[in-house]
């Protein structure tokens, strides 16, 4: 029988599950598997820092919902994966991470480039496997994919020892599932579902929750429709952007530490969360003792631990969101809606009397929501949007009107810091149809600019808006509001780098708006030019800050809504 | 805080064992005992832990989230059968050996070596008998001490009603 390499092997099993692009950097222990690829269909696209690899298939799998999957080497390449596998993880994005190790015989004796990866990454993973037989890559392969994307999205890392990929086995196709362990509840138990229409029915004053489990589950048709059918209004948290439109009469936008006043306080006032495919985070809750005092919970999710950690709910859900949305409305057989015109009054008279607001002057300076609010308006809501973490991501989900799901690209859970780069020319890669424009901050912008040579030599023609206020701004706002305006380490300067000269010395077309009137006109212009990716650089008010705001740890009925309203 | 006996069924994998400890650590569970051995299906084994927390939803649910957990059923301890070996050294000049040979007898250790100042018994049972005859022999001297942790199993259902019968 002939044989092939577990390199051979592992580019094939690739192949089988379907993977078009693979994001990668090479080096010694992966070498193997670079031979192959050469003769494969699947792309490869070479990313310039494993990081930025990590973020492209996270970027890819947000904008395409298909696993998005980075190879890299041993060593500090894999332990440059770590940041991506832990943003992915606490995001439940669904990627697989293949990385080269040191030869069998080497593990452990600290050879060159050795790191010890599968424990390394550990806390940072779904799960991982650390491959010592060559006849088992078909197997682990397919599992590490069906990990990735089922139940609650994850990262999965398979690690390769040289020796490995240059053994040969019998290709075979992937067996049976063999995951005694891991069996994720899909449909619901009838009766919780049943106790909830039962709360439902009798709650006057119902808010919608919902978060990234709806983007995930593709749940937001059926979301629609329920809340419809029950005349429940909808936030949706930072990760579940555009799981309703935004400009859907129930729709109220997103809640949290910046939240508007609408949908934060619709929450504390409710009596009953009808919480979906969300984690009660930190950063939606406040302090989680004053949050929602008055409110029952009905608490649906995928991943039964996230149920009862931060709140106990009344009614627990374990399901996927969309066949929960599902099963709930196949036993809301009400003819007509409940009438909630009380309830749905007093938040239009919230909406209206508390609406998100800022001042943009002719003669001042940028404010960065205006920047945003334009590039809405001219680019679109086709548009895929993609954020760093900082006041512009923010500003960016409170002042962008999100139509459909899969709009949104942002890293939530993690927060990190140079990921908009990246996941912008990831799900570009992934969706090259669409237009995408990243809205990055000065600070976020410097960790990975590097990914724009690879977007401008593999002929990815991304955008990117840098919202340039000279500052790690959302730093600077909390020593402004909580260190006695001490500013420490938040100045990055106005002037270094040029951010025009940066982008065309990496392929790009480089712009700049400094004033208001030049912010239309040089979207435009960015939006004119689709053979190479753009940066412009929007020249923002320093000292703008987000709100409202509600303090860390503190309760959300302390809202604050603007700077006059600061104690 | 409180002790729970949680007996987890995992596949036979390397390391499973990291898993379960680095998962209890990173969520901030103290772990008091763990003991792992094979069971009768060589695929799998059986890992009994003891954990000290206030409320075991959540340790149950994280465990369940490692891919490798295959089962988990926390033990009532008046429902499940208990059981700990110690090896103990205990400091014993020629004097003193008769008294404590008696403890022993009572408690139904079997010294495994006798030296001119010490002996060392084997004990095994109920973690409390054991933790009593280690109270008993502690003003003598305990040179060394190691325990094996603890194992448990539910009992059987029928064991359950002769308990509640008699
Ligand atoms: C990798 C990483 N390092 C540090 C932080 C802490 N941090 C959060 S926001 C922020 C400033 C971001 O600055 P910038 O990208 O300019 O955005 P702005 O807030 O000014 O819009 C920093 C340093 C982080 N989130 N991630
Ligand atoms: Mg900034």
């Amino acid at each position: 029988m002939s044989t092939i390499t577990g390199a051979q092997a592992l580019i094939k099993a690739l192949e089988y599950e379907g993977v078009e692009i693979v994001f990668g950097v090479p080096g010694g222990a992966i070498l193997p598997a670079y031979d192959p690829i050469l003769d494969s269909p699947i792309r490869h696209i070479l990313a310039r820092h494993e990081q930025g690899a990590g973020h492209m298939a996270e970027g890819y799998a947000w904008a395409t919902g298909r696993v998005g999957v980075a190879m890299v080497t041993s060593g500090p390449a894999a332990t440059n994966m770590v940041t991506p596998l832990a943003d992915a993880l606490v995001d439940s994005v669904p990627m697989v991470a293949i990385t080269g190790q040191v030869p069998t015989h080497a593990v452990g004796n600290d050879a060159f480039q050795e790191a010890y990866t599968t424990g390394i990454t550990m806390g940072a993973t779904k799960h991982n496997y650390f491959v010592t037989d060559v006849r088992e890559i078909p197997d682990v392969i397919h599992e590490a994919f069906h990990i990735a994307a089922t139940g609650r999205p994850g990262p999965v890392l398979v690690d390769l020892p040289k020796d490995i990929l240059n053994a040969e086995l019998v290709w075979h196709r992937p067996a049976q599932l063999n995951l005694p362990g891991y069996k994720p509840t899909v449909d619901a138990h009838p009766r919780p579902i049943k106790e909830a229409i039962k709360l439902i029915e009798a709650s006057k004053r119902p808010v919608l929750y919902v978060g990234g489990g709806i983007i995930k589950a593709c749940a937001h048709e059926e979301l629609l429709r329920f809340a419809e059918a029950t005349q429940i209004p909808v936030v949706t948290t930072l990760m579940g952007r555009g799981a309703i439109p935004d400009a859907h009469p129930l729709a109220l936008g997103m809640p949290g530490m910046h939240g508007n006043y609408t949908a934060v306080t619709a929450m504390q006032k409710s009596d009953l969360l009808v919480s979906i495919g969300v984690r009660f985070d930190d950063r939606v809750t406040g302090d989680p003792n004053t949050f929602a005092p008055h409110a029952k919970v009905i608490h649906a999710d995928v991943d039964p631990a996230e149920i009862g950690k931060v709140r106990v709910a009344e009614v627990p859900i374990v399901g996927d969101a969309r066949r929960v949305l599902q099963q709930l409305l196949e036993k809301w057989d009400h003819e007509s809606t409940p009438d909630r015109t009380e309830w749905l009054d007093t938040l239009r008279g919230w909406q209206r009397d508390f609406p998100l607001h800022y001042d943009q002057q002719p003669d001042g300076p940028i404010k960065p929501q205006y920047v945003i609010e334009e590039l809405n308006r001219l680019a679109g809501p086709d548009t895929i949007v993609v954020s760093g973490v900082g006041q512009h991501q923010m500003w960016a989900s409170q002042y962008w009107k999100f139509t459909e799901p899969r709009k949104w690209i942002n890293s939530g859970g993690l927060g990190t810091m140079g990921f908009a780069v990246p996941a912008a020319v990831g799900a570009k890669a992934g969706k090259p149809d669409e237009l995408v424009y990243a809205i990055d901050g000065d600070g976020c912008f410097q960790m990975t600019p590097q990914e724009l040579i690879t977007a401008s030599v593999e002929g990815i023609p991304v955008k990117v808006a840098i919202l340039n206020n000279g500052a790690h701004g959302m730093v600077k706002q909390w020593q402004n509001l909580f260190y006695g305006g001490r500013l420490s380490a938040v100045d990055l300067g106005r002037d270094v780098p040029n951010y025009v000269k940066l982008a065309e010395a990496m392929g790009c077309v480089g712009l700049r708006a400094e004033t208001p009137d030049e912010v239309g006109p040089t979207i435009e212009k960015s939006l004119s030019i689709d053979d190479r990716p753009v940066v412009v650089e929007f020249v923002t008010d320093t000292d703008e800050m987000v709100f409202p705001m509600v303090p860390a740890g503190g309760s959300n009925d302390d809202i604050i809504l603007s700077r006059e309203d600061l104690p | 805080m409180s002790q729970h006996t949680l007996s987890v069924l995992v596949e036979n994998k390397p390391s499973v064992l990291a898993r379960v400890s680095s998962l209890l650590a990173r969520r901030g569970f103290n772990i008091h005992s763990m003991a792992v051995g094979p069971t009768a299906d060589e695929g799998l084994s059986r890992m009994t832990i003891v954990v000290d927390a206030p409320e075991m939803e959540q340790v149950k649910k994280q465990l369940h989230k490692l891919i490798n957990v295959v089962r988990i059923t926390e033990l009532d301890p008046d429902d499940s059968l208990e059981r700990e070996i110690m090896l103990v050294r205990i400091a014993a000049t020629p004097g003193k050996r008769g008294e404590i040979l008696e403890i022993g007898t009572i408690f139904k250790a079997t010294a495994i070596d006798v030296g001119p100042t010490s002996i060392a018994f084997t004990v095994s049972g109920e973690p409390r008998k054991i933790n009593d005859f280690v109270e008993l022999v502690r003003p003598f001297g305990i040179v060394e001490l190691v325990k094996s942790g603890r194992i448990a199993m539910a009992r059987d259902l029928k064991s359950r009603k002769l308990k509640a019968i008699g």
